[in-house]
């Protein structure tokens, strides 16, 4: 018996758009803050995985690549790789590249370097990118922000989307830096409501 | 033949809740965003959970172990 589907289960058209828009205009990287808000949010407030269990749009696109349309070997994923050593391994990584991305847009924001209108995929490649800049009406930092942005989410999705074809489709959720932190988050959470 | 359910192996399940979406009887939740947790009374041990989750934290075994 299948379930009726719910409002929810179409925010990968969400996830979707969204890496489309940023070829058109840049600054509608912006958006993405709420891939990170919300869950974060959900696992302060209510202490559950409620965002990856039921609206993360781009774990519903992995599952219907990998799933429906069949890219993906459907592998057992490494042992290594679902390693706690590697997950929070990888989301210090993450973290310190995120903060490396912040401080390259403090310094646009202070003058002190001008706007590099590329994409960064995988922290090294630079991709040239100003045909999605058509100026902005804020800071100059305000698109540094959406370069550097739109990079980290680019970059998370072309790791996903490799290791969805590699081994199961929703692979990149093992090692996803937002499902580490949220699930940190409940643990942390849940040894201190049950001292209470 | 003994029954099987299936069951989580909880240090590597990332609760990322693949195996919910999956369940044909509505057997599974991750309550705390910690690990998933199988209804053994639920669950009739197809196995699409095993299948589904990206950590194979998942496997079926006898029932009652």
């Amino acid at each position: 018996m299948k379930e009726k589907k719910k409002w929810y289960d179409y925010l990968w058209i969400f996830s979707l758009t969204y890496l489309i828009l940023g070829f058109f205009n840049i600054l509608f990287a912006w958006l993405g803050l709420l891939c990170f808000f919300i869950p974060l949010l959900i696992a302060l407030l209510k202490g559950n995985k409620a965002y990856c269990n039921k609206y993360c749009g781009r774990g519903q696109l992995f599952s219907l690549a990998g799933g429906r349309f069949g890219l993906s070997r459907r592998k057992d994923i490494p042992k290594w790789m679902k390693s706690g050593c590697f997950r929070y391994g990888f989301l210090i990584f993450f973290f310190v590249m995120f903060f490396l991305m912040l401080w390259n847009t403090y310094l646009v924001f202070a003058g002190s370097r001008d706007l590099s209108t590329a994409v960064t995929l995988l922290w090294t490649l630079k991709l040239p990118w100003h045909w999605a800049y058509h100026g902005t009406l804020f800071y100059d930092g305000t698109a540094q922000f959406a370069f550097g942005f739109y990079s980290v989410m680019l970059t998370s999705t072309v790791l996903g989307f490799i290791t969805m074809l590699l081994y199961k489709p929703r692979s990149w959720c093992v090692y996803c830096p937002m499902g580490t932190m949220t699930q940190l988050i409940c643990r942390a959470k849940n040894v201190t409501s049950s001292q209470k | 033949m003994a029954k099987r359910k299936a069951a989580v192996h909880i240090r590597e399940c990332v609760a990322c809740g693949c195996c919910i979406k999956v369940c044909p009887k509505n057997a599974i939740a991750v309550p705390r965003g910690i690990y998933a947790e199988i209804n053994e009374d639920l669950c009739v041990g197809c196995g699409k959970c095993a299948k589904e989750c990206p950590a194979s934290a998942i496997t079926l075994e006898a029932a009652g172990q």
